[in-house]
């Protein structure tokens, strides 16, 4: 809420002037009232009996003096110190320890009209002394009457009664402490007694209402003088860290956005989103019916987030946690991992646990305190249960409104009942969210497969394929679909296709292959017949060559010959050349 | 005049605050009576609160000028300015004669 409390921040800054505020420390109440409670006024809580009048007003001092330092008295009319101690322990407060270190101090008044006989005119002075001597003991600021009515049980002269309070209010006032009165509700009134008569403040209206066997705690400001403050009826939850008070946000649409975005765990599916997968800070709705898958997805993006060393928060509202990580490790995505190293948690509950209301305000405590990058809702549709379509949409708005505030992503599952794409949860939600997933099942040749659809996401380029959706031990994948001349095929038909498509490949290479034998043996017969024809034409050289040589060799004995008849007949004529034939021979 | 068991002392705190107009009238009203039923058989102890303000969260006091009767009997509480003489007389269970 960084966005939303630095807002509130400058508007707190501007009525510093007007009005100062004491902050409560509750968590949700001081957005609620823009900083807190009037500084140094009484304010008044009415509410039904066991609507938390109490426990808020016991918060308001803890938090006092535990955060901001300012000590409180709590005087209390109806539980016994040790009581109301024990009492408020279940929210982890431990007032004996506080009150020994004096940052706090507890009285406990008791008053019994039958113990008390009235002999004339009096005052409360006693109840004066008691509250200044608490008050001077640990320096309070901060003041609680818890509920002061009872002294109209105990006192029967109700003027004096009457007029001792309107001084003890203005004693408060004067005394410059922040006091909160509780107040039982009366009937068409806020208070049994009138209170809201002599606190004119500010006034906080506290409701428990069940509606179909649900309750929610509602929490309105009636009025707050000199101050802006919220209207509307705003859920709250008593649990064992204190009151938490949703403040509804609000429904301007000036949200900060950015274009970074978030893997969905699934490489073959982000690219479905343009290669990249979600935007961060946005909302994605998977639906589907029975059995599809829904689950798997979610699991599988929580896997990828949490390996980017990210948090993730996911709400399992129909499978305990357990369950969940035993079933996805058949997928092969070990969970139990990112438990363990803290990044991974899991909060179940059945949606039938308390109103949507209170859902909400839970949903968004676990978010403040976990403080995680990605929000998984699994799934919204037994919300349905607990409200009508338009509360359901009405809290998912809020929900929505609040995480893109905090760029928290948030991916919710929804069932459909029926197979036809107009569910009307969808339809309800789908409005509201940036990406929408439909798993379908695609049922041919008998048999079932999931088909994946991205029905809309808003800013990103995104496939209009349908892809077969396949979960495997190795995790999830998508597949392009084959079309065939009957239309897309999946699974069997699928597979069977691909064969087909291989055998042809497979004879193909086969003809191929004879043919390049083929021409192998032609080409080995043609170059032994080369061969031959070479080794012929050899022969034939080798002839024509021998005729040559011997009429060369002829050609040399004969002109020898000639010489030797030449060389004997001149030696007959002079006989001086007698070495010329011997040389030759 | 209020004759019969006198021997019960009758043990008393009256708080009060300072010197308040309450508070006054409640001293000089319950003095006139204790001289009037209880001569000389009382213990009256007057705590001005503002004194001791300690006692108030001890004693559980509210209203006041308070009147604790310790004795006899149950402890009894009676609060105001001890104007209505027939309610403290009940209070502090004396059987008056003329009522």
């Amino acid at each position: 809420m960084k966005p939303d409390n630095n807002k509130k921040q400058k508007k707190d800054d501007k009525k510093q002037l007007g009005l100062q505020k004491t902050p409560s420390g509750i968590s949700g109440l001081d957005e609620v009232t823009g900083g807190g409670l009037p500084k140094g006024r009484p304010t008044l809580i009415c509410g039904e009996a066991g609507s938390g009048k109490t426990m808020m007003s016991v918060e308001f001092i803890v938090r006092g003096a535990t955060q901001f330092a300012e000590p409180g008295v709590i005087m209390t009319f109806e539980e016994r110190v040790p009581e109301l101690a024990l009492n408020v322990a279940s929210l982890g407060f431990d007032l004996e320890k506080l009150q020994a270190n004096k940052k706090i101090k507890v009285d406990y008044v008791h008053i019994a009209r039958t113990e008390i006989s009235e002999t004339g005119e009096y005052d409360l002075d006693g109840l004066f002394i008691r509250l200044e001597y608490a008050i001077n003991t640990v320096k309070a600021k901060r003041v609680v009457l818890d509920t002061i009515e009872n002294l109209f049980g105990g006192l029967a002269n109700e003027a004096i009664l009457r007029a001792e309070l309107r001084r003890l209010f203005t004693w408060l006032k004067d005394k410059g402490v922040t006091a909160i009165i509780t107040g039982e509700r009366g009937d068409g009134k806020l208070t049994r007694h009138g209170l809201e008569e002599y606190v004119s403040d500010c006034v906080i209206l506290l409701d428990h209402r069940v509606l179909n066997q649900i309750s929610t705690r509602r929490l309105r400001i009636v009025k707050y003088r000199g101050s802006l403050h919220g209207t509307n009826e705003y859920p709250f939850l008593i649990d064992n860290d204190g009151i938490v008070v949703l403040p509804v946000t609000s429904l301007e649409l000036d949200k900060e956005v950015t274009s970074e975005r978030i893997s969905s765990g699934i490489p073959s599916f982000d690219e479905m989103l343009g290669g990249k997968g979600f935007f961060r800070g946005g909302s994605i709705l998977i639906s589907g019916t029975a059995g599809t898958g829904k689950t798997s997805i979610a699991t599988t993006f929580a896997d990828g987030v949490c390996r980017n060393g990210e948090r993730c928060l996911y709400f399992a509202f129909e499978e305990p946690p357990q369950q969940i990580i035993r079933n996805m490790r058949s997928i092969n995505l070990h969970l139990d991992k990112h438990v363990k190293t803290g990044l991974l948690k899991f909060c179940a509950a059945r949606p039938t646990l308390y109103g949507l209301e209170m859902h909400l305000v839970a949903i968004y405590k676990e978010i403040q305190k976990f403080k995680p990058a990605v929000v998984i809702l699994d799934p919204i549709t037994n919300f349905a249960s607990i409200g009508s379509l338009s509360e359901v949409k009405n809290m998912l708005i809020r929900l929505i409104d609040f995480l893109q505030n905090e760029q928290i992503t948030v991916m919710f599952t929804a069932l459909n009942l029926n197979d036809s794409l107009r569910d009307p949860t969808d339809e309800a939600v789908s409005s509201l969210v940036d990406s929408w997933l439909l798993v379908k099942d695609i049922e041919a040749n008998g048999e079932r497969n999931r088909g994946l659809y991205v029905m809309k996401s808003r800013g990103m380029k995104h496939s209009n394929q349908v892809r077969e959706f396949v979960i495997s031990d190795d995790g999830l994948e998508l597949i392009n679909v084959y079309v065939g001349p009957d239309g897309i095929l999946t699974g069997s038909a699928r597979e069977a296709q691909m064969i087909q498509e291989e055998t042809g490949i497979a004879i193909r290479n086969y003809t191929l292959n004879r043919k390049d034998r083929e021409i192998m043996r032609k080409r080995q017969v043609l170059e032994s017949k080369i061969a031959s024809l070479n080794a012929e034409f050899e022969s034939v050289e080798e002839e024509l060559n021998k005729v040559y040589e011997e009429e060369e060799l002829r050609k040399q004995i004969l002109n020898k010959n000639r010489e030797t008849m030449q060389n004997i007949r001149l030696s007959g004529e002079k006989n001086s050349k007698p070495k010329k034939p011997q040389n030759d021979s | 005049m209020g004759e019969g068991n006198r021997k019960t002392v009758y043990v008393m705190r009256l708080f009060v605050t300072g010197a308040s107009p309450n508070s006054t009238r409640a001293i000089s009203n319950l003095k006139k009576i204790c001289e009037e039923y209880l001569k000389g058989c009382y213990e009256l102890e007057i705590i001005d609160v503002y004194q001791q303000p300690i006692v108030a969260m001890e004693e559980q006091l509210i209203a006041l000028p308070m009147l604790i009767k310790k004795a006899p009997g149950m402890e009894k509480r009676l609060i105001g300015d001890m104007s209505d003489k027939r309610r403290v007389l009940k209070g502090l269970e004396i059987n008056a004669v003329n009522l």
